[in-house]
Parts: structure tokens; C-alpha cells; sequence
């Protein structure tokens, strides 16, 4: 047994490489990037599994499907939002089950960190109707994932880890063990994997067969442990993932000590929840995301006889990450003492471009070229160049989800905005924006894309781009982009007004323009110079 | 303070300052002592910028809150006087408050130096340490996380040597000239301390 210090992610990737694996996919977002990096560190070491960035997670999904189907072991990883772009490909191989153990790792930001909402993926799992392991800590988040891939293997269908900001970005000493060898190859069942309405129905007669022995196989689980208080029956609480670390944060020193069901595993573990409720007057549900075990606890009618809190009943913040003090205050107990706090409030200090980066340069120009327009709007999407909403630049007016800049765009130049424009970075691009300017070039929509085209995935660290530099012209055009109105600037200060003069004109085109603002992020052109 | 089984540390900074250098040196000593480690850091669009801060537990004990409770931290290290003063109510009563009293100014609204370090004084047991000069002596403005480090080792609870053992693994990669300020660093900050 050896300890290594490893991030919540690392844990999950490095039990991924220890299961066996033969292929994992990714798109990048906070907080699951760094599973990827990881796995693509690992793999350059030991060059024995491909570990790879892929255009969306829809496609990484896919990709690891594919893996799966022959006979091998599969990892994608995403964040939480990410799933909503994987949830087509998602659903569906609920219903084909697995050749190889296929395990979807998800990273919900609650809280919103980094992120444009919060989702508990612990839904998604319980929709599609598969298992799902939510650890608590580092060590589970390699051991459960592991698991995962024998589950997934033995059960014949994928299985869902779900990781939250505080264990993917927390450090700790992890035990690993024996690394398992790589499935050999073997194909798909074709009757099972072709989705046609006939074979689909027998799949997912069998998904809703599989769900009693799930529930027993998630009752068994080790991961899953209660402690009974005979002595007091007053509290019990049931705690799932890192809530359960905040519980016993708590409860160590305290004088009194509740029953306590660690949740672990899912479809919940019925049996055990039915003891921990039997045993106590009042159950607490503490559960990092929204209640998911304490909206089937209370279902339409609650616990005949028993007080039921948590988030439901507002003795938990509904919103937000949980932390020890909320969880010590739906305890009943009272908060730590500290240090006076003092009158001075520090100002706060938003994230911000950095100096010298080419949005901001590219956000000045635009600004300038929209002067006099009352009625123009900017559409932009998810990337450094959000950022441009925060003065100076005060730049833009929307941000949705990954590719949204330029449906969004399209819909408000036909609802009569004027000018329409879109501002999208050149990976978020190549994640959704493409069909979207087809949608656009096809309707010879009267509007203006700006992609900024930095060479890379800065926000989220500088992972490589797919749509970037000749590719991205050549896509743009191929879609259909008249080619006259496609034009290239580099966002610098010296360019300043020539750049504001091409976004003019191309605000005067009455037809579809996209406008290219190519220079590489600064951290990238540091980055490479330091490895020089 | 260095006999404890536990120390909850509370490191604070502008992204882009190296608290998460500080805190590989500091876990990866208290690793190798024997204590049980816990990091949170912040990832992602702080980063750019941003107030960033890491939650940093070691104890002999097994830890279970990735967070430091309000009230737990037994030191908050910054590398930064105006993010010295945000996490103050996570210090327990007779908690320390190292800090650096060189500004990182990105803000319009960034206070008055004076009023700032008359504010960080006013904590009781802080301790003001100029890390942009002493960083600047050591050979490299960079390395003013090494002197706040540095400052806060007598404070810790894992020793003086695993700190510098440490600090040579993390910068011994990058150069002999980067590998000597920092060290030069940790000793100059430690002195400033004393």
C-alpha cells in the first residue's frame, strides 16, 4: 500500500487507470478538469490507455460508449452542466447496458463556483434509472470508482460518480492498490445496441427489472454504514457524500450523538433508511445539492409521527453548498465561538481578465463600434470573455450555456434587435457553436459573430482547442458564412481602430458576418515560453 | 502551538499568488511527519484574479470537513493585507493572523494602505511582514508566498527542515538561481518572524 496526496479528481482518475481502463473522454469544466489532466499525465507515463479532450461531452460520452461496446473499460467525466450536453447519448445507454464497465463521472458546483447554475446530477442517475456512488472523501472516490467498474460490468449497465466541488478540489493521502488488467476485445450484443423501437423496449423492460436488485445491491454496499444510538432516540440523521463529513465535523465533540445513516450508494438503500427512521422522533436529512433523499422521505404525506428537516424544511440553506456551520445549526447546536469579527468589510475581488488579454482588447473595440446604437446587444457564452461583463468593459448582456451567444443572436436579430451581436470563444465554439451558425448562415441571419479566437481553453486552464486558427476559418466558411463577410482582426492596441472600423462595417452588412479575433492567451504564450 | 495534534490553517491570496505552492510545501512536510492532510482549494474563474483561499487541515487525528469550521482556524497566512482581513471570522479566539503588508491592487475600490495595515494590526497576535522587499532581497519579487511561508514556519506544526526539504522539491526543477532565492526567501521571512 502506498499514500499519495491526490485531489478528490485525481483519486477518481488514478482508481479509474488501477480498474482497468482502456479509454477516457472529456470535455473540460470546473471543477471536473482535472480528472482529465490526470488521466492524460498517466497516460503519457504509462502509455498503455488513451486518455483524451474531446470536442463536447456529448461526443466524449460517446467516444467511451464506443469503448464499451467493445468489451472494454470506459471513463467520461464532466461537469454537472456538461451531462445536460451528454443527456441524449446519457439516457440511451441506460437502455444498451455495457460491454466493458463504462463509469460517468460527474462534478456538480454547488455553490456555483465556477459554474452558470447548480444541478445535482444524483437526478440524472435516478432518471436514467442507474446505479450511482457518491464518496464522501478521497479515499472512496478511488475505491468507489473501482467499484463502479465491477458494478457496472456485473449489472450489465453504466453507473454514474457523482463528485461535488469540495472533494474534486480538495487535497488528501490516498491508499491504492493493485492495478487490474485491461479487458480484452468484445463486441456488442447488435440486438441489444440497436435502439429500434422493437429492441428498445425489451432494454428497457430489463432497466426496470434490474431496479429491485439494484436497490439490494446498494443496501449491501460497505460504503453505506449506520450507527444506531440506543440510549437516545431523539435525532437521527441520514448524511449523503461529504454532508456526512460535516455531520461528524460536528458531532465528535459534542455531548450529544444522533443515530446516523451514511448514504453512499444509490437507488437509496430502502432498508437502512427504514431502520434509521424506525429508531429516532426526528430525522434530519443532510444531503450537498437538493433533497433528493428527503423529497422521497416526505413524498406528499411525511413520516405519520416522525418531524422530518432539512432543506425541505428550511432548517438547511435550499441554495448553495453546505458547510460545517449550516450543518452544525440543523444539529440543533450552537456555532463555534471566534474571533471578533472586525467592522471593516474587505472589498470584494471578482475574478478579472488579465492584463494584456486580447477579450479585453477585442471588448474595447466592440464597445467603441456600438457606440450610438441605443438598441444593440451582446450575446456571449461560457469563457474568460464572460468576464466582460465587469467594468471596465461592461460589455456584454447575456450568458446562458455553452453555445447559447449564437442562437441567442439569431433569435433576438429576428425578434428586431439590430445590432445582434454574439461573442463566443473559439473552444465553446467547437462545443456548440457550429450548427448554430449554420442555423444562422442558412437563414442569412442579419447579425455579427465575433469568435474570439484565443487557441485555447483558458478558463478552465489551457487545454487544447479543436476549432482554432485555419480549422476555425475553414469551418466558418464551411458552414456557410459568405466569404466577404468573414474577417480576421487581432485584438492588440495598435489595431484598435482598425478593428473598430471592420466591426462597422460588418454592423452595416445587412446579412450574416463572422469576425475572428485571433491572438493567443497570454498564459498559453507564458506557459510555452517557460517550456522552452 | 507546535505540540498540537491538529493545526487548521486558513492560506489567503489573489489567484495567480502561489498559496497552492505554500500549501504543497506544508502538507507534503506534514505528510511525511505523520499527519493526516486535508487541502480545499479553489480551482477555476478565481483564478483570474480573484480572492482565492485554501482551507488547509493537518492532525493526528482523522479529519473529516474538507472546510475549517468558522472558529477552527488556528492561523491564516496571506500572502496579501486586504485578503488577510476576509476570512477573519473563520480564526478561533486566540488564532493568529500572519500576513504580507504588499497590496495586490486590481480593484478600483482597494482601501487606503494605511487604513488596511491599521486594520490588520488591530487583530490581536498578527503579524505584518514587508514580503515584497524581502522577496526582492532574496533574489526575485516572485517568491513573496516563500517568505510568508517562511514567516509563518515557527507557527506550524511540522518543522523548519521538512518545510526546506520541501521547498527544494517544488523548486529544484526550476533552476538552481530560482531553487537559492527561494530558499534564501523562507530564511529571510522566517528571520522577519522571529
Amino acid at each position: 500500500m502506498t499514500k499519495e496526496i491526490l485531489l478528490g479528481d485525481e483519486a477518481v482518475a488514478l482508481g479509474a487507470v488501477h480498474a482497468g481502463l482502456t479509454a477516457g473522454y472529456s470535455y473540460p469544466g470546473t471543477p471536473a478538469s482535472e480528472i482529465m489532466e490526470y488521466l492524460i499525465r498517466a497516460a503519457r507515463t504509462a502509455g498503455t490507455f488513451v486518455a483524451a479532450w474531446s470536442v463536447n461531452e456529448k461526443t466524449a460520452f460517446e467516444e467511451a460508449l464506443g469503448v464499451s461496446f467493445a468489451g472494454r473499460r470506459a471513463l467520461v467525466s464532466m461537469k454537472h452542466v456538461g451531462l445536460n450536453v451528454a443527456a441524449d447519448p446519457f439516457m440511451s445507454a441506460a437502455l444498451t447496458g455495457v460491454g466493458g464497465g463504462f463509469v460517468v463521472v460527474v462534478a456538480d458546483d454547488p455553490s456555483m463556483h465556477s459554474s452558470q447554475n447548480e444541478q445535482d446530477s444524483r437526478f440524472y442517475a435516478q432518471f436514467a434509472q442507474i446505479p450511482c456512488f457518491e464518496p464522501a472523501d478521497h479515499q472512496e472516490a478511488y475505491d468507489m470508482t473501482r467499484e463502479a467498474f465491477d458494478l457496472s460490468e456485473r449489472m450489465n449497465i453504466p453507473v454514474m460518480l457523482r463528485l461535488v466541488t469540495r472533494l474534486s478540489h480538495s487535497r488528501a493521502g490516498v491508499e491504492t492498490g493493485e492495478a487490474r488488467p485491461q479487458n480484452g476485445l468484445k463486441y456488442g450484443d447488435r440486438q441489444c445496441w440497436t435502439l429500434l423501437p422493437m429492441n428498445a423496449r425489451a432494454q428497457f423492460k430489463r432497466v426496470l427489472e434490474l431496479q429491485l436488485e439494484l436497490v439490494k445491491i446498494s443496501e449491501g454496499s460497505r460504503f453505506n454504514t449506520l450507527e444506531l444510538n440506543a440510549a437516545d432516540r431523539s435525532l437521527g440523521v441520514i448524511a449523503s457524500g461529504i454532508a456526512h463529513n460535516y455531520v461528524l465535523e460536528n458531532v465528535r465533540e459534542g455531548a450529544k450523538k444522533p443515530s446516523v445513516l451514511k448514504v453512499a450508494t444509490y437507488p437509496i438503500p430502502e432498508a437502512l433508511v427504514r431502520k434509521l427512521v424506525a429508531h429516532v422522533d426526528t430525522v434530519l436529512v443532510a444531503e450537498e445539492g437538493f433533497p433528493l433523499i428527503e423529497r422521497s422521505l416526505k413524498g406528499l404525506f411525511g413520516i405519520p409521527g416522525k418531524t422530518l428537516i432539512g432543506k425541505l424544511s428550511g432548517h438547511i440553506p435550499p441554495a448553495g453548498e453546505l458547510s460545517p456551520e449550516s450543518v452544525r445549526a440543523a444539529l440543533g447546536m450552537k456555532p463555534l465561538e471566534r474571533q471578533a469579527p472586525s467592522e471593516f468589510k474587505p472589498a470584494g475581488r471578482p475574478p478579472q481578465l488579465c492584463l494584456g488579454c486580447p477579450h479585453a482588447d477585442t471588448f474595447k473595440a466592440l464597445n467603441k463600434a456600438l457606440e450610438g446604437f441605443t438598441k444593440s446587444n451582446v450575446f456571449s457564452d461560457i469563457g474568460c470573455y464572460t468576464l466582460g461583463y465587469f467594468p471596465p468593459y461592461n460589455a456584454i448582456n447575456t450568458c446562458v450555456c455553452m453555445g447559447a451567444s449564437v442562437g441567442m443572436a439569431k433569435g433576438a436579430a429576428e425578434a428586431g434587435v439590430f445590432p445582434a451581436v454574439a461573442v463566443i470563444g473559439d473552444s465553446t465554439f467547437g462545443h456548440s457553436g457550429i450548427t448554430a451558425l449554420l442555423s444562422a448562415a442558412a437563414s442569412h441571419t442579419n447579425m455579427i459573430a465575433i469568435v474570439l479566437d484565443n487557441c485555447t481553453v483558458a478558463m478552465t486552464g489551457g487545454q487544447p482547442t479543436f476549432a482554432s486558427g485555419d480549422r476555425l476559418l475553414k469551418i466558418i466558411e464551411g458552414v456557410g458564412v459568405p466569404k466577404d463577410h468573414i474577417r480576421v482582426i487581432t485584438p492588440l492596441p495598435k489595431f484598435h481602430e482598425q478593428n473598430v472600423r471592420i466591426m462597422k462595417e460588418e454592423i452595416e452588412h445587412s446579412g450574416l458576418s463572422v469576425i475572428v479575433a485571433a491572438r493567443e492567451c497570454l498564459e498559453e504564450t507564458r506557459k510555452k515560453n517557460k517550456r522552452k | 502551538m507546535t505540540t498540537n495534534r491538529k493545526q487548521d490553517i486558513i492560506l489567503a491570496g489573489v489567484g495567480g499568488q502561489g498559496i497552492l505552492s505554500i500549501a504543497f510545501v506544508i502538507d507534503s512536510a506534514a505528510l511525511k511527519e505523520g499527519y493526516n492532510i486535508k487541502q480545499a482549494e479553489v480551482h477555476g474563474m478565481a483564478q483570474r484574479g480573484g480572492a482565492v483561499q485554501s482551507h488547509l487541515r493537518l492532525s493526528k487525528d482523522r479529519i473529516y470537513s474538507d472546510l475549517i469550521p468558522r472558529g477552527e482556524a488556528d492561523l491564516i497566512l496571506s500572502v496579501e493585507p486586504l485578503e488577510a482581513l476576509r476570512y477573519l471570522d473563520f480564526l478561533r479566539p486566540g488564532g493568529k493572523l500572519i500576513t504580507s503588508s504588499a497590496p495586490f491592487i486590481n480593484i478600483p475600490d482597494y482601501p487606503d494602505r494605511e487604513t488596511l495595515i491599521e486594520q490588520v494590526r488591530r487583530v490581536p497576535g498578527s503579524v505584518v511582514i514587508d514580503s515584497e522587499a524581502l522577496a526582492k532581497e532574496a533574489g526575485t519579487s516572485k517568491a513573496q508566498n516563500t517568505v510568508m511561508l517562511g514567516a509563518a514556519a515557527k507557527d506550524l506544526v511540522v518543522s523548519q527542515d521538512g518545510l526546506r526539504e520541501f521547498i527544494r522539491v517544488l523548486f529544484a526543477p526550476r533552476g538552481e538561481k530560482i531553487l537559492e532565492s527561494n530558499l534564501k526567501a523562507f530564511e529571510l521571512g522566517r528571520r522577519a518572524a522571529l
